[in-house]
């Protein structure tokens, strides 16, 4: 056993572990974040998709040691006071769920995309950049829509904070 | 129209717990306690068990037990079971081979369970499982289901792996057709094996109690009641009132997660074993080799035309893979689900299918998205466009001269469909597609060196299974109607329960719907409780895109009782005679006056009793009811796929498509299309990208979402989605299924639309790159210059 210690959604976290634990086991099993989900053992699924130091990894793939002393954000942390982030509430509006368990991947992989891609998405580089994200039940028509709505709106509403994310 | 009633697109009440992950899925059920399993599984497609060495695996860290097949037989634990019983021609009943949850001296396809390891973490149990050392007695695989008479047999009990030999329809009278046709179109094929692929691996989490000596399992059910009854009845288990079964949030199931499988049977089995809580949960290897696959048929088919392009008759034989055991509904799969939609839209006069089930050393194949219709319709519509194409008619018009234009229309192989009006269908989806503007995009695509094609795909559909008579008398095991109970609180806030499972339907939000349509309150103050035994009654659960037609008729029978029983209410308290009484938009009034009550003050009335005594009128408000339904329904529709290959590298892109379906009522038109969407999506993956694969000696090549291609958001277009609305007359709403369409609708129109582009070649599905690019270097030269 190790023990490891990192920043989970703000929150200062320590544990001892196994070397050969995976961030997602960590995330799931020691802190109980059961939001970040498994759906593939060959980092392809992205429903593990998380947040490590400000960019989205495969959870699934990572080793939780070596993100020792980092900043983890998962789909738990993504709603502030209360108030759902506008990728979330885009996936609601625009019907981007069906079953909702690629759902906290594929968003965190949206907020991801925004913030590397930008506010105004076209609908190829949406599809393109989602290559990494498996849904088998909404043809991802509405997911691609769900998130060229939930850039804009992450334009609209506070521009420099998501774009610092 | 009420602002959240039947018709709104009202947003989903169950996304704020997906979208800020607080789904409770059952990997995220922890129980004080709790061990984990692992199972050893069969790396050989076919072996004798000689012997199980578990002393390695028993002396690892944190092991707690390794338990085999002999140890369910020493517990009398019975084997899974097949619940649909099909008779071959000669009267025979099928010949369903033993199928133990652990192995019980062979094993009989790869991923078959052999013992099954518990320890104190998932990872120890993985370890140990590595070290159950077994010794196997190789024996020859039979794979390819074309190939099994002669095979080394998979069940003793069917020497020629033929679990059945099945007809349906007239022989005579279709051979008598064919005899006098002046066209005959004929296609070989394989509809391609594929992998459910449900998002969410199955998972378990068994739970005994011995101070009450009952049992608890959490699952990833799609009919939870259905698994408590194959658990207790069949395999033994617990009796019904002493096992729990509660079905969370599923992530996905596509029918998948309808079936009663070995490794959740032996969680709640290990859990009194052990004396403590056991979680499993798969890999996705292991959902890949143990889930039960769909389709894989390979089938000859023949339509037979007279000489003016009507259809005289259609004949099928089909060969259907069944895996090495008949897995729950797998019998009625390529038989009842399958033959009797070989009509499709079209009045035909004769059909005649014979289909051969047969075991294979590979995963168990059961019903996916569409189960049946699917296979039907790419029978249908691969024969009619080539059809079409053979005989120099157009594919819209030859359809329409013979579509089923009267109704109701009694096919020769069962079905009476009800209600339609197919040229309908056809007509908007040409409009929406832009039909007419095809020949000029046809011609721009050509000056850029790029083939484009069109196709067509008219289905019909059998959902809403359906009425227990009906199916009883076709072999099935249980009866198909859905139970609903409507509980009114106090303060008027309701909750149904109801035996349907919502794995990603969103049922929470049209459930709620009809129930504020029907009572004039908030969806707000409505919850849909589904998923627990404990809670709901009994149901049958989700699949066959039955929900709406049969599970929301149960509710609205219920409704109907609750109000029926408001009326009685409002009668004491309003003092007027109950024929006087009105219920209308949440209120009921005394006719003819401004006297009234709101739904919740007639509620609280009811209750509080204090306007009427117990031997005049019951207290409370809760009513319950069972829907049996009185036929199938029968979606149809067209789609539309028009795309464009390289003919470099034989890629193929969807540019367009169009889908047409009639529903009939629709109770939330963004949940309706968005099950399209998902159904083409399917679909699309059948045709050009997904196939299982198994080698030779029975292993899957294909085991992974690295080997296996399932369509990702950049394989696909948006979709132009269109409705027709002829009301279903044979349920209390109008509803007719939409969960399916997509999938089943899918695959002939982009294989139609391939093979348009390319002439008159035939391509097999998946339609890979490669597939299409030999299939052009197999063309004249003139053509795939073109």
């Amino acid at each position: 056993m190790t023990t490891v210690s990192m920043t989970v959604n703000g929150k200062a976290v320590s544990a001892d572990i196994e070397p050969r634990t995976l961030l997602v086991q960590f995330l799931r099993e020691n802190l109980r974040l059961t939001g970040t989900h498994v759906g593939c053992d060959t980092s392809q699924c992205g429903a593990c998709v998380v947040h490590l130091d400000g960019q989205a990894v495969k959870s699934c793939t990572v080793l939780a040691l070596s993100c020792d002393g980092a900043t983890v954000g998962t789909i738990e942390g993504l709603a502030s006071d209360g108030a759902l982030h506008p990728m979330q509430e885009a996936f609601r509006e625009h019907h981007g769920l069906q079953c909702g368990f690629c759902t906290p991947g594929m968003i965190m992989s949206a907020v991801d995309i925004v913030a590397r891609c930008g506010h105004h998405l076209d609908e190829q580089t949406i599809r393109e950049e989602l290559e990494g994200n498996i849904c088998r039940c909404t043809g991802y028509h509405n997911i691609v829509k769900a998130i060229a709505a939930g850039a804009e709106a992450m334009g609209a509403s506070s521009p420099m904070q998501h774009a610092a994310e | 129209m009420n602002a959240t009633g039947i018709g709104a697109a009202v947003r989903r009440k169950e996304d704020q717990r997906f979208i800020t992950g607080k789904g409770q899925y059952t990997d995220d059920v922890n129980r004080a306690g709790q061990a984990y399993a692992a199972f050893v599984r069969s790396p050989h497609a076919h072996a004798e068990i000689r012997g199980i060495d578990t002393s390695a695996a028993l002396a690892m860290p944190g092991v707690i037990a390794v338990l085999t097949g002999a140890d369910l037989a020493a517990d009398k634990i019975g084997g899974l079971i097949c619940g649909w019983m099909i008779h071959s021609k000669d009267g025979s009943p099928m010949k369903a081979g033993a199928h133990p949850a652990l192995a019980q001296g062979k094993v009989r396809y790869v991923g078959d369970h052999v013992a099954v390891v518990i320890a104190e973490t998932a990872l120890q149990a993985r370890d140990a499982a590595e070290a159950v050392s077994v010794d196997y007695n190789v024996l020859p695989a039979v794979v390819d289901p074309a190939k099994v008479k002669g095979a080394t047999a998979v069940h003793d009990v069917a020497p020629d792996n033929t679990v059945f030999s099945w007809q349906l329809g007239d022989k005579a009278g279709t051979d008598a057709a064919f005899a006098s046709a002046a066209h005959v179109t004929r296609l070989d094929f394989i509809n391609n094996r594929l992998v459910p692929n449900a998002i969410e691996p199955r998972a378990a989490v068994g739970d005994y109690d011995a101070g009450t000596d009952s049992f608890t399992l959490y699952t990833t059910s799609q009919n939870p009641h259905v698994a408590r009854l194959v658990l207790s009845a069949f395999i033994g288990i617990a009796p019904e009132n002493k096992l729990r079964v509660i079905a969370p949030d599923v992530g996905g199931g596509f029918g998948s997660k309808i079936f009663i499988y070995a490794e959740e049977t032996v969680c709640v089995w290990a859990a009194k074993r052990v004396g403590r809580p056991v979680k499993w949960t798969a890999d996705r290897t292991e959902a890949f080799l143990a889930d039960a696959h769909g389709r894989d048929h390979v089938t000859r088919a023949e339509l037979a035309l007279d000489a003016k392009g009507k259809m005289l008759g259609l004949r099928v034989h089909t060969i259907a893979n069944l895996g090495a055991y008949l897995s729950t509904f797998s019998s009625s799969v390529p038989t009842y689900l399958y033959a009797p939609l070989l009509s499709g839209q079209y009045d035909i006069p004769a059909i005649y299918a014979e289909v051969d089930g047969v075991y294979t050393n590979t995963a168990p194949v059961d019903a996916y998205r569409g189960a049946g219709r699917p296979e039907a319709t790419f029978v249908v519509e691969r024969l009619v466009e080539v059809a079409a194409r053979e005989i120099g008619s157009d594919p819209v018009a030859f359809r329409k001269k013979n579509f089923v234009s009267k109704f109701p229309h009694q096919t020769p192989v069962i079905m009476n469909y009800d209600v339609g009006n197919y040229p309908a269908a056809m007509d908007k989806a040409l409009e929406l597609a832009d039909y007419k503007g095809f020949a000029r995009r046809k011609r721009e695509s050509a000056k850029a060196g790029k083939l484009r094609g069109l196709g067509f795909s008219a289905y019909i559909e059998a959902c809403g299974i359906a009425p227990s008579q009906a199916v009883g008398s076709l072999g099935a095991g249980v009866g198909l109607w859905e139970s609903a109970e409507v509980r009114v609180n106090p303060t008027g806030s309701v909750e149904v329960l109801t035996g349907s499972h919502s794995h990603g339907q969103g049922h929470e939000t049209t459930f709620a719907q009809l129930v504020s349509d029907r009572l004039g309150i908030g969806i707000d103050q409505v919850s849909v409780v589904h998923g627990d035994t404990d809670k709901v009654q009994f149901g049958m659960g989700t699949y066959g895109s039955r929900s709406g037609a049969v599970g929301m008729s149960a509710i609205v029978k219920a409704l109907d009782k609750v109000i029926a029983k408001g009326r009685k209410v409002a009668a004491y308290v309003l003092e007027a005679a109950e024929s006087d009484i009105e219920f209308k938009d949440g209120r009921f009034t005394v006719a003819g006056t401004d006297k009234g009550l709101a739904f919740g003050e007639v509620a609280l009335q009811a209750y509080i009793a204090h306007k009427f005594s117990g031997q005049e009128l019951e207290p409370g408000l809760k009513e319950g009811a069972f829907y049996d339904p009185t036929n199938f329904t029968f979606p149809a529709g067209v789609h539309i796929c028009e795309l464009e290959i390289d003919p470099d590298t034989g890629v193929a892109r969807i540019d367009r498509w169009t889908a047409v379906d009639d529903f009939g009522t629709v109770i939330n038109p963004m949940i309706v299309e968005g099950q399209v969407h998902g159904g083409i999506a399917q679909g699309v993956g059948q045709a050009l990208l997904e196939g299982a694969h198994y080698d030779d000696e029975g292993q899957l090549v294909t085991a992974s979402f690295m080997d296996y291609a399932m369509p990702r958001a950049g394989d696909l277009p948006s979709y132009t989605v269109g409705m027709t609305v002829t009301p279903c007359p044979s349920n209390p709403l109008g509803i007719k299924g939409c969960g399916e369409a997509g999938a089943i609708a899918a695959p002939p129109a982009v294989i139609n639309a391939i093979t348009d582009a390319l002439g008159h070649e035939h391509v097999a599905m998946p339609a890979t790159s490669q597939e299409i690019w030999r299939a052009l270097q197999r063309m004249p030269t003139q053509m795939a210059a073109e």
